[in-house]
């Protein structure tokens, strides 16, 4: 098969998106002739004009307010928000309307809207341009919530949103974008709460998202050499999130170590932790582990930044604590 | 208003310094010793430079995530900013924020920002703030021609009329926000005439006339010490690099080259110094001197930052909160 990378697969899957259903519209900053800071809407403009892929000021609750009433109306827009740091200018659009019309109307009207979003330190961008807080929209109910960790999981996963009635947060990984995979040509969707077990095992599971899922694979491969067997679950999406595919690999390996680089309290880590503790604990032969961000601002100066982040590395002594049970 | 003659030499030599430590920049950031995000203020100095100068030490300033320029007018160390954009110990955010987020409360830079539109709030609170506070001082607020879309620009504005905040807002219309031109992010040429809409002055001027600055700064200023409240100065200028270091042909994706090239012809800093010169308020030797005292002070400033330490890892955990 052929491989292309991760941003080049939502590329595709906008592209084919637009080509066929006119609905889709492209909101942003900078994704027209720029082609998006991260070039993930590069070449749209040129072939679906000014009208479908819109420049838009530096006016977030506007444009995505405006996203929200465009897809009430019948529109399915897909809304680009330059990071993740940026949400914060628009939370009452996506928190009290965009997830909350549904129910609030009594089911009547939907908004099937597409937030694309990326997180991901690394890049020496401090503390307002480097933030992984994905878990806050797992938090609030009404939204789903997508976590692509491969090029072929980005492109199929990114028409399944939207092509989805749901609004969707799609959260993608800046440290990703240039990784590449195997991706079919033609169009196909990934239908959301379907974790992947991306290797199998039978003494640790680890429970991982975006980059770290590559981490983990890496440490997983590390683990083998010590007769280790890890197996790594990739969430792909936290709402809906597939507790059985986590329940069932616990309740074979009796083991969990939950990785994902938001802030330690209240994140996607913690929110794993507690579903096990809560219907498998009797499976498991050691206490639960997290590897997550700590819970500081992402730090400027680059040994600062580089011990706020972990890998293959912290994964791996994890994976040793654990096999001490 | 004729500015003195002394006001003129500092003026450029604000200006020189600006341009002198961006350009260090460009290579410091192509050699990997400036990590991260470089958004560099070449082309315009003259707003900083000329609304700096009509502020005292202990008024206050806003900036932006294009901010070397501000703090350097306001005057901030350059060895201590070096050493933040090193990501040193010695920086004036201790290594943590970077060139983005360079603060001094002493002297009264409140903060680059790298939220666009994010400082506008913060300038009317500490306008606010003076006034509660019965101080005489004023904040000057910068923000770019794509930031005045936002909500917090007009959400600022109007409070500071209502309450006669001293608070002079200074828009840097550099044409463009990243890579759209302001004809797509506006349906208005003169950013200025928003002002009208919260029943304020509006003034636009020269952007690279530091002349003209100062002297619509130091009204604007004026009229915000005598409690009048704020004004809307929009300086018209451009940005001579790309977004910020690694833009493609310092933006040559969304801007002609012409463009670029006309505007280098309106450098603020060759038409101050022509004009000093022409008038005979300075001799060549006399900026040549300057020119030369500002490469030594950036020089000193990148031997600082090379030779100071990282910081500890452990720092990592210390500041988020107030012990
Ligand atoms: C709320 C928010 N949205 C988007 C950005 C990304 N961004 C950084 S600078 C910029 C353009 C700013 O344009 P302008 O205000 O004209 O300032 P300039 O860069 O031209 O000095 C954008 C969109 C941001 N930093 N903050
Ligand atoms: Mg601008």
């Amino acid at each position: 098969m052929r491989e292309i990378t991760y941003c080049e697969a939502l590329n595709e899957a906008l592209r084919e998106s637009m080509r066929t259903d006119e609905r889709v519209v492209i909101l942003g900053e900078d994704v027209g002739c720029y082609g998006g800071i991260f070039q993930i809407t590069k070449g749209l403009q040129d072939e679906f004009g000014p009208d479908r892929v819109v420049d838009t000021p530096i006016a977030e609750a506007g444009f995505v307010g405006a996203g929200v009433g465009a897809a009430l109306t019948g529109m399915r827009p897909v809304v680009e928000i330059m990071f993740i740091d940026f949400t914060t200018v628009c939370m009452d659009m996506i928190i009290n309307q965009m997830a909350k019309m549904r129910y609030m109307f009594g089911g009547k009207g939907k908004v099937p809207m597409v937030l694309r979003v990326n997180i991901g330190a690394g890049r020496g961008t401090a503390a307002q341009h480097s933030q992984s807080f994905h878990s806050l929209f797992m938090h609030i109910p009404g939204l789903l919530v997508a976590v692509p960790a491969t090029a072929y999981d980005a492109k199929g996963l990114l028409m399944e949103a939207i092509q989805n009635d749901n609004p969707v947060i799609f959260v993608e990984h800046k440290r990703l974008y240039n990784t590449k995979g195997d991706v079919p040509e033609e169009s196909y969707t990934i239908p959301f709460g379907q974790a992947e077990i991306k290797r199998a095992g039978t003494d640790v599971t680890v429970v991982a998202t975006h980059a770290l899922v590559t981490e983990a694979l890496k440490a997983a491969e590390e683990a083998a050499e010590k007769g280790i067997e890890v197996e790594v679950v990739d969430l792909r999406t936290l709402v809906p999130l597939d507790r059985k595919t986590i329940l069932d690999s616990v309740k074979k390996t009796g083991r969990l170590l939950v990785a994902d680089e938001d802030n330690i309290t209240c994140g996607v880590a913690s929110e794993v932790s507690a579903l096990v503790a809560e219907e498998a604990v009797y499976a498991l032969k050691a206490p639960i582990l997290r590897n997550a961000s700590p819970d500081t601002p992402v730090p400027f100066s680059p040994p600062l930044e580089k011990a706020y982040m972990f890998g293959q590395e912290r994964l791996m002594q994890s994976i040793r604590n654990l096999m001490k049970y | 208003m004729k500015l003195k003659i002394d006001v003129m030499v500092d003026l450029y030599r604000t200006m020189k310094t600006i341009r002198e430590f961006e350009e260090r920049i460009v290579d410091l950031y192509a050699r990997g010793l400036v990590p991260g995000l470089a958004h560099l203020y070449i082309g315009e100095e003259a707003v900083a430079a000329g609304v700096c100068a009509t502020l005292a030490q202990d008024d206050y300033i806003t900036s932006t995530h294009r901010g070397h320029g501000h703090v350097i007018a306001k005057g901030a160390e350059l060895k201590r900013m070096m050493a933040e954009l090193f990501g040193k110990k010695t920086g004036y955010c201790k290594g943590k924020g970077g060139s983005m987020h360079i603060a001094d409360m002493e002297a009264g830079i409140l903060g680059a920002n790298g939220i666009a539109g994010g400082g506008l709030p913060i300038a009317t609170g500490a306008g606010w703030s003076a006034k509660w506070r019965k101080t005489q001082q004023v904040t000057g607020c910068f923000f770019g021609d794509d930031a005045s879309n936002n909500g917090t620009f007009h959400e600022s504005l109007n409070l500071a009329s209502i309450h006669k905040l001293p608070v002079v807002y200074v828009c840097e219309n550099n044409l463009y926000g990243i890579s759209v031109c302001q004809a797509k992010h506006m349906p208005i040429s003169d950013i200025s005439i928003r002002a009208t809409a919260y029943d304020i002055p509006g003034v636009t001027v020269d952007g690279n006339d530091v002349i003209e600055v100062y002297q619509a700064a130091f009204k604007a200023v004026e009229r915000a010490r005598a409690g009048e409240g704020p004004t809307l100065i929009e300086c018209k200028t451009y940005r001579w690099r790309g977004h910020h270091e690694g833009d493609p042909n310092q933006g040559g994706r969304y801007r002609a080259k012409d463009e670029i090239e006309s505007w280098k012809e309106k450098c603020p800093i060759a038409r101050l110094a022509g004009k000093m010169i022409q008038n005979k308020q300075i001799t060549e030797k006399g900026l040549q001197d300057i020119d030369d005292q500002v490469v030594r002070a950036i020089e000193e400033a990148v031997a600082f930052a090379k030779q100071s330490e990282f910081p500890d890892l452990d720092e990592m955990y210390e500041d988020v909160l107030v012990n």
